[in-house]
């Protein structure tokens, strides 16, 4: 096993992989440390959540779990640099149907020019204009 | 232009889409009092399904969308890229900060939301790849999934237009005029208007 970047939509988390023509393969003890999930019986876990794994040909064997499938389970895209050992994994295709598709606005923490970390939910209580622009 | 809305309650946040060398000249520039964010990971592309600026979203006490994506200038002449014009526009905007105008359905706002596509996320994902292959100096390999980011989502141009500095060209150049030109003689528009209720 050689090192890998997995940016977890965009944070970045080094983990234990190897590569071959089938894919990455990942230790699932690091996946529980980084994306939080759980492999257990039921399959894999997140808080209350289990999603079932079997019938996803070609998840595991001898003990790691091929990033892909990992991926295809919460139904979050996943971008690969094989040269580059690192991948971006996005957030869950069902986040948009179930925030923004509910007329919810999703939450996000986003830097201001000094830094300074501001999540939207701080402003709730007061409308809120959300005005994305670019120097582009 | 939004002080006397500000007076009335209203939170103007601006979030840069772009990177943070490049957006705070103008922030430092407009000395703003509100919260002026950076977003050098196109995560408002993720979560709202932008794909262009510039993009406003309306958001209530209870953090309820109460107006989708719009594009939304300042001035008269942007105005013609909205299905309403930009005095249109604030009068309506006035109009719900101060509660003067009826709440739209639900039903209304469902039809508004566009949805996101399974490419355009995985065009998102590629995105944000190549950033990182960008800032760790793999210029290469970032080019390899901008384009493909591209490819994906030909109609995200935080993907095609916000990434063309890092690779080398003028977002207000020649390419950029072809980019549109191309994309405008395949039928669709380079905004994304709201369409009027």
């Amino acid at each position: 096993m050689g090192s890998f970047v997995l940016l977890d939509v965009g944070r970045p988390a080094e983990i234990e992989a190897t590569v071959d023509h089938q894919g990455v393969w990942v230790d699932p003890e690091d996946i529980e440390a980084t994306l939080g999930w759980e492999l257990k019986p039921e399959g894999l876990c997140k808080d209350a959540m289990c999603i079932p794994v079997t019938g996803h040909h070609g998840f595991a064997r001898d003990g790691v779990i091929q990033l892909q499938a990992l991926a295809d389970v919460p139904g979050r895209p996943l971008a690969l640099s094989l040269e580059e050992s690192v991948a971006y994994l996005g957030p869950p295709l069902d986040l948009y149907q179930r925030t923004v598709g509910e007329l919810v606005a999703p939450e996000f923490a986003l830097p201001d020019s000094e830094g300074r970390l501001h999540l939207l939910s701080e402003y709730r209580g007061s409308k809120v204009l959300l005005t994305a622009w670019a120097s582009w | 232009m939004y002080e006397e809305l500000r007076n009335d309650g209203l939170v103007v946040i601006t979030v840069a889409v772009d990177r943070a060398d490049d957006a705070r000249p103008w922030i430092e520039k407009a000395t703003p009092t509100h919260p002026s964010l950076i977003d050098e990971e196109h995560h408002l592309g993720e979560l709202y399904n932008m794909v262009n600026v510039p993009t406003v979203v309306w958001i209530d006490e209870e953090g309820r969308i109460a107006r989708p994506n719009d594009v939304a200038f300042t001035t008269e002449k942007g105005g013609r890229y909205a299905a309403v014009s930009t005095h249109e526009q604030m009068d309506l905007l006035r109009g719900w900060v101060r509660e003067e105008l009826p709440p739209k359905p639900a039903s209304v706002l469902h039809g508004q939301v566009a949805p996101m596509s399974t490419d355009s996320q995985l065009a998102r994902a590629h995105f944000g790849l190549g950033w990182w292959l960008h800032q760790a100096g793999t210029e290469d390999a970032a080019e390899r999934h901008f384009r493909i980011g591209g490819d994906l989502a030909p109609d995200d141009f935080m993907i095609r237009r916000g990434t063309m500095r890092y690779r080398g060209s003028d977002p207000f150049g020649p390419e950029f005029r072809h980019m549109v030109n191309d994309w405008l003689a395949l039928g669709h528009t380079y905004y994304l208007p709201l369409p009027v209720e």
